[in-house]
């Protein structure tokens, strides 16, 4: 290629574009805050994960703890955060075992079935757990012992869309810690 | 000929006519298409992704948009990028371009291209450069007056070719449309495979997804800050809701939000510096803000209902919000510190998920219709609502920060999916780059 043409060329090109801009390269951080494992890339490709996205990885759930009380999950109706009296008995046996163990500390977990919004739901479920956190309270155990949490519809039982699978979501759980 | 190889027109120093129109005069060629009154699904040039065009009456730009000369031998194809997001767009209609090789240089001949009519056209070059990094270089062309209408240069690395393409189309839609494009922005959305989530940060055209956060529980509700350097999010890895900040680059996090109980719903103020969240600490599910370093939280609503989903006006002097107040949940709207609040939605039993336009004029949001939640478009001068979709599980919709497109989660055909939509809900399009159980989109800021 003749270079005089091409350097003509350039100065054409640079005449008419004004100034060239260049984009600002992406700093290419290997900087991770966090211990990193990637065991599977899903797709991704090594290119990029020298990239400007640090890579976070939590790694594995922390192991479940035991359960004292067997009958630990009390079911809602839909849309609803009434504590039926079949859960009474529930209720009290483990009113009955915290304050025996006044140094345990339980959450209580509320769930919803998968309709509706992330967020409305996580407060859906958060009623449910209080209401448990409630019905407890009232047979005299501390409120220093409980922690009522919600997680909303993203951890389901069971999957399916017909009612018998929903209504085993709609709950909410005691897990002693 | 000063370039070896190059066929179609010869190369004529004098004719070259590098008037920059520095204009921002919008091409508005009134351009019906009859074809589409139920919904189809049309391949585009980028076989990725389909655009679905619905109804009658659409005004789009007809713009060819050449193979970049160079582009074959190049992991990226810049002029399918540039065409796949002008189509997104919905303001632009790609012309068939089969058979053409151009470049920058090259004018174009007016005539062959009117004939196939394309009242714009882009053509470029993309070349190897001796350090390893790509010289892109492309110029749009005015079919109508056979003008040019400017062109850059990008000297790129290989990971940024397909920004370098954004950029191009950025150039383009602001051109042609006199409004700013978005395509060289970000999105952030979540994973869910098996027993493991992600958090991804991807190109707004859902590819070159980079994971920034993988966990054993849930994550969901991510925000970007307004800066684009960091995201919110409510993450479930200690067996309970909490709200983490998170900057991108370094994966340094921070837990600005573990009180007693569920904490969630994390929304940015426009200046960065506060964020709005839902806290049960209190009972209930009440609002609160708090400085986005973490601190002491400041209750915002006093009610015994359910007050969630916190998102700031754009001027930052309210805070739109989901409440169930008056029975079921709708949307509110109250001072920023707090305060007496009012009703937005009146249409419908179940209206939640709130999203503001940035340019503070329209509100996106779900509304739950016979059991179908479906996104809706209220013009917040007017009240005028407006359903959106098809579709009938639209959850969490998010507005580009040119607020012309918004992006949400979806079901099709039993998949979860992510779609944009133009905000007259006429042009739909599904984004790639991942499968698999996929949601909670967010759009982020224009970068800086």
């Amino acid at each position: 290629m003749n270079s005089r043409i091409l350097s003509l060329g350039v100065a054409f090109l640079l005449a008419g574009c004004g100034s060239a801009v260049k984009l600002d390269t992406v700093p290419v951080e290997d900087k991770v805050g966090m211990p990193v494992t990637q065991p599977d890339s899903e797709g991704m490709g090594n290119a990029r994960l020298k990239g400007d996205v640090a890579a976070v990885d939590i790694g594995k759930s922390a192991s479940h703890a035991t359960h004292p009380v067997e009958e630990r999950v009390v079911y809602f109706d839909y849309d609803s955060f009434v504590i039926k009296p079949k859960f009474q008995s529930l209720i009290e046996a483990h009113a009955r075992y915290l304050k025996a163990e006044k140094g345990r500390k339980a959450a209580i977990e509320g769930h919803t079935d998968e309709r509706g919004g992330r967020e409305y739901n996580l407060a859906l479920g958060q009623k449910r757990a209080e209401a448990v956190r409630s019905a407890l309270g009232y047979l005299g155990v501390d409120d220093g012992q409980l922690e009522a949490v919600s997680f909303g519809k993203e951890k389901p039982l069971t999957q399916g869309a017909d009612e018998a699978a929903m209504s085993k979501n709609r709950r909410a759980e005691i897990n002693y810690q | 000929m000063w370039c070896d190889g190059c066929p179609g027109d010869t190369f004529k120093l004098s004719q070259l006519k590098f008037g920059l129109h520095k204009m921002r005069n919008i091409f508005a060629k009134i351009y019906f298409s009859f074809v589409f009154v139920c919904l189809g699904w049309s391949l585009s040039a980028a076989a990725q992704f389909r655009v679905d065009v619905s109804g009658v009456g659409l005004t789009q730009l007809p713009i060819a948009v050449a193979p970049f000369r160079g582009e074959s031998g190049t992991p990226q194809k810049i002029a399918a990028i540039v065409q796949a997001d002008l189509e997104r767009s919905g303001q632009f209609r790609g012309v068939d371009i089969t058979g053409t090789v151009l470049d920058e240089v090259v004018r174009p001949d007016v005539a062959v291209w009117r004939q196939k009519g394309a009242d714009s056209l882009v053509s470029g070059s993309v070349t190897r450069l001796a350090d390893g990094r790509y010289d892109v270089r492309f110029r749009l062309w005015d079919m109508v007056r056979g003008q040019d209408l400017g062109g850059l240069s990008y000297a790129v690395p290989a990971a940024d070719l397909r920004l370098a393409a954004h950029r191009i189309s950025d150039f383009v839609y602001e051109k042609l449309t006199g409004d700013k494009g978005a395509f060289s922005t970000r999105i952030t959305y979540v994973t869910k495979a098996a027993q493991r989530y992600q958090l991804w940060i991807a190109d707004a055209d859902g590819e070159n997804a980079q994971s920034a956060l993988a966990s054993p529980e849930p994550i969901i509700s991510p925000a970007w800050s307004p800066s684009g350097s960091q995201l919110a999010y409510v993450s479930f890895e200690s067996r309970k809701p909490v709200v983490y900040t998170h900057d991108i680059v370094s994966g340094k996090r921070r837990l600005v939000a573990n009180f007693r109980g569920s904490n969630s719903a994390p929304s940015w103020s426009p200046d960065g510096r506060m964020l709005a969240v839902t806290l049960s600490r209190d009972g209930g599910s009440q609002l609160y803000s708090i400085d986005a370093n973490g601190g002491e939280p400041r209750r915002l609503s006093q009610s015994r209902s359910i007050d969630t989903e916190p998102v700031y006006s754009p001027d930052g002097a309210s805070i739109y919000f989901v409440s169930d107040r008056g029975g079921a949940p709708q949307i509110y709207k109250m001072p920023a510190a707090g305060g007496n609040a009012e009703r937005v939605t009146f249409a419908g039993s179940y209206n939640i998920s709130p999203s503001i336009s940035p340019d503070g004029r329209w509100l996106a949001y779900i509304s739950r219709v016979s059991g179908a939640f479906k996104l809706q478009l209220m013009e917040l001068a007017s009240g005028v609502v407006t359903s959106m979709t098809e579709t009938s599980a639209d959850e969490s919709p998010s507005f580009a920060p040119n607020s012309r497109l918004i992006v949400y989660a979806t079901q099709q055909q039993g998949h979860e999916a992510l779609m944009t939509t133009t905000i007259d809900g006429k042009v739909k399009a599904r984004l790639t780059g991942q499968n698999g159980n996929i949601r909670e989109p967010d759009w982020g800021p224009y970068q800086k």
